[in-house]
């Protein structure tokens, strides 16, 4: 369990240390008057602001929190594959050739993504539609790809319920696909939104949290893929 | 008029706004009250699935509790239905009740309405979690309906017994519990986000972290944990359904049923075990950390004192959900466990006592010299407050390893998690539920009623716990089907299993009186005006009660202190809203009047 307890205990240091900034120095039970903008009551565009935020767009906050819950999610995969590998019935699988080449397509499609993102600040409509496609088809091909690599170990008998290891070898990559496949649906927002025209800063959002969603993706798949081939 | 100094660094940086269009507007009836988006009615579909499957739950204690007190008298229940009851019992109440009740009933209710929000922040999503939370339940409740029956493996699922043939509902009973709970852990991670998230980024102007009412607090730690410790159940869930179902050995180890050996190999159960209580333990917390906030409240309004440490308090809830990651072995202290790690998980099991101990102190220092009204809210609080001290202590013991490994799988164990965690926070869940249901629905539940099902509940419960401590020392098994013909059980036991079934039975009777309550008042009850309670928290401060969808009318409340300030030397009223400015409020002359604006 080290990797999810040294994860979370990142986590809870992060939540302390910004909790703590929070409350030194902080006499909650003093009312105090609003006057830093003049008037209490005072409004931006006829609409109530608020003031309790992070400074960070909502959604940001929001995936940043789901990296959270998956990261615990593949941390705790992580555990029980090192735990699991230490029992004496465990054999090592030979992870087939074509995962790297799965490798490269979904590095490919993050450097995409941030081309697309680039050109998005830019304004660059035509060049964001053409990322945006590329980046998706190069993403089914690495899904495409993890399917074959399924099937070539199936093929050669190195079938799900053969060894442990197998077992974790498809239970890694399929619990990585379906988080990317779960990315696409956004990818395909915003690839709808490209071509319906809708504004910028929607537009440029859905594609900025692809491009996160997209560089977390690859890093746990590097560390997933490292951790098959060193198994 | 003094400036204004912010309470938290992030409050100077520009603001987001909500706009209004963002608002979803039903139209319809179905919109309205079927897939709504607005946070109030998916609590209320919440609380009331989670109430009704509750409801079960209990039903399937007292057939418990009948084959216990009277052996063998009743046909149905079988040895293998009783464990299966057994199963659905606890699952139910730990997961489907308690867990979806503060998070998905209270969290959903009181958050937007307490943090000054007009709703969740992804509300679409929201709204999927809770039909989601329904599914899973249906499924579950489906599952006593297959062949087979549902699973009768206990609530914690241990494998190997859970999948192998003899075990009750080994088939499609376990598959679909499985299926249930990912579902489950789905639907929450949908609602958790926004919970978390609302806290965060849509706290009204002036509604600094510091400034939040502790239930607000307990609901916001025990998402997090939720959010962290439920991916461990989601994990060894999928494992073992594909131990079940594709024939992997996760955690199935080379095994023979009935002298024929099973195609499994080297699994681990023991790895089932630390990732089922990696979540299993956290989970106390999550139902726990909602119930400190909420008491903490509940108690402040009704002893109209501010509550003692409020910062304290707000650290406490933090530590606690912190540790709670790190003692989740001490629930496997007799799986084989190298002693050392015991040691560790006991020190660390101690700890936490530390933290609790302290939230304890402060609840009785708020309670100390105050002018306690004893509504029913503040009678469940107290309750709880009793039953959890009584239900943490047994904890000393357990926590212990050589005080635990005898009393381990004995009634002991039954009895202490019972107080410390169904007893006392189903206090705090009833408390919840007379103190708000006035702005649910606009009229008051009736006190006399109340009372009665309070002091029903509250002796009937010591009556049901106390004595289970007492067969645990004597060793009575727990999950047995019968006890009879154990030479070392006394005649005395038999006695009292007599006495704590018709127990059960009285409490589980008086839950009804409950729900007539809430049926009745909800026609016939007081009017409630918008704030009965004299309380400082914003959900009282509405321009509506019921409020209605998007919470505050046209403008977001302005926060300028903090949820506590009951009987402020000076004030007129023993009470001060969180949206009262201080240069507005009617004061008393006094010579020390803090209330007046200082020069």
């Amino acid at each position: 369990m080290t990797a999810a307890l040294v994860f979370l205990a990142a986590i809870m240091a992060t939540i302390i240390w910004w909790l703590a900034r929070q409350t030194i120095n902080v006499r909650p039970w003093e009312a105090s008057t609003i006057a830093s903008t003049g008037d209490p009551g005072s409004e931006v565009g006829n609409r109530p602001r608020v003031a309790g935020s992070l400074g960070f767009p909502t959604l940001k906050v929001g995936l940043g929190l789901f990296l959270c819950v998956a990261t615990s999610l593949f941390g705790l995969l992580m555990s029980a594959y090192f735990m699991r590998s230490m029992l004496p019935d465990w054999n090592r699988l030979s992870v087939p050739d074509l995962m790297w080449l799965n490798t490269a397509l979904l590095l490919a499609s993050c450097v995409v993504v941030h081309r697309t993102d680039t050109a998005m600040k830019k304004g660059a409509r035509r060049e964001v539609k053409l990322g945006l496609l590329v980046g998706a088809i190069l993403t089914l091909l690495f899904l495409a790809g993890q399917l074959f690599a399924w099937n070539q170990l199936n093929t050669a008998g190195n079938t799900v319920e053969a060894n442990a290891a197998n077992a974790f070898f498809y239970l890694f990559t399929a619990a990585h696909g379906v988080h990317l496949l779960g990315g696409l649906w956004v990818w395909a927002r915003a690839t709808a939104g490209a071509w319906f025209n809708l504004e910028r800063v929607r537009l440029g959002m859905r594609i900025e949290l692809c491009k996160v969603y997209w560089d977390y993706l690859f890093i746990i798949w590097l560390v997933l893929f490292f951790t098959l081939l060193s198994g | 008029m003094m400036s204004y100094v912010a309470h938290d660094e992030t409050e100077l940086i520009p603001p987001l706004e909500v706009e209004e269009e963002e608002l979803y507007h039903p139209k319809t009836f179905i919109g309205k009250y079927i897939w709504c988006q607005d946070a109030k009615v998916i609590a209320i579909q919440y609380t009331i699935t989670a109430m009704g499957v509750g409801l079960l739950a209990l039903v399937l204690s007292g057939i418990m509790r009948l084959q216990l007190g009277f052996p063998n008298s009743f046909s149905f229940i079988t040895p293998g239905a009783y464990l299966q009851f057994v199963t659905m019992h606890g699952m139910i109440m730990v997961v489907y009740l308690l867990t979806a009740i503060f998070l998905g009933g209270f969290g959903n209710y009181l958050i937007p309405l307490m943090v000054g929000a007009r709703d969740m922040v992804f509300p679409y999503a929201n709204m999927l979690s809770y039909w989601i939370y329904l599914a899973a339940v249906l499924l579950l409740v489906a599952s006593l309906f297959v062949p087979g029956g549902s699973t009768g493996a206990g609530w914690t699922l241990y494998p190997p017994q859970a999948i192998v043939e003899g075990t009750p509902g080994a088939g499609l009973g376990i598959i679909l519990m499985l299926l249930s709970l990912m579902l489950f852990i789905i639907g929450f991670t949908m609602g958790g986000l926004n919970y978390v998230v609302t806290v965060l980024q849509a706290r009204t102007r002036g509604m600094t972290l510091m400034r939040l009412p502790l239930t607000i607090w307990g609901i916001l730690m025990a998402t997090i944990l939720a959010l962290l410790a439920f991916p461990a159940l989601f994990v060894s869930a999928v494992m073992m359904l594909l131990d079940a179902t594709l024939g992997t050995s996760f955690f199935m180890p080379a095994i023979s049923v009935a002298g024929e050996m099973l195609d499994y190999q080297g699994g681990s159960p023991v790895l089932f075990q630390h990732l089922f209580w990696f979540f299993g333990h956290p989970e106390v917390y999550i139902v726990a950390l909602p119930a400190f906030g909420i008491v903490s409240d509940l108690i402040a309004v009704n002893a109209r004192k501010n509550i003692f440490g409020y910062r304290m308090m707000v650290w406490a809830i933090l530590i606690i959900g912190g540790l709670s990651f790190v003692v989740w072995a001490h629930h496997m202290y007799v799986s084989g466990m190298n002693p050392y790690f015991g040691f560790f998980f006991a020190t660390t099991t101690l700890i936490i006592a530390i933290p609790t101990a302290l939230k304890v102190y402060n609840w009785v220092l708020t309670l100390w010299r105050g002018n306690i009204r004893f509504t029913v809210p503040m009678l469940f609080a107290i309750g709880f407050l009793v039953t959890f001290v009584n239900g943490g202590l047994t904890g000393l013991f357990l926590g212990n390893v050589p005080v635990d490994v005898p009393l381990s799988d004995t009634m002991f164990v039954v009895a202490h998690f019972h107080m410390v965690m169904a007893v006392a926070p189903i206090m705090v869940v009833f408390g919840g539920l007379y103190h708000w249901y006035p702005k649910v629905t606009g009229r008051m539940l009736d006190p006399t009623l109340g009372k009665i099902h309070f002091w029903v509940t509250f002796i009937g419960s010591y009556s049901i716990y106390f004595p289970m401590h007492y067969l645990g020392i004597l060793g009575v098994p727990r999950r047995y089907y019968s006890i009879e013909n154990i030479s070392f059980i006394p005649e005395s036991a038999h006695t009292l299993n007599v006495q704590i079934t018709i127990a059960a039975l009285i409490v589980g009777v008086v839950q009804l009186v409950f729900v007539y309550n809430l049926i009745r008042s909800y026609f016939k009850g007081e009017p409630a005006g918008p704030n009965p309670w004299e309380a400082t928290t914003l959900e009282w401060q509405t321009a509506d009660t019921p409020p209605r969808h998007g919470n505050f009318g046209p403008e977001l409340p302005i926060v300028y202190r903090w949820a506590y300030d009951y009987s402020v030397p000076g004030a007129v009223l023993d009470y001060i809203p969180q949206n009262q400015p201080p240069d507005s409020l009617p004061a008393r002359e006094t010579d020390d009047n803090p209330q007046a604006p200082p020069s």
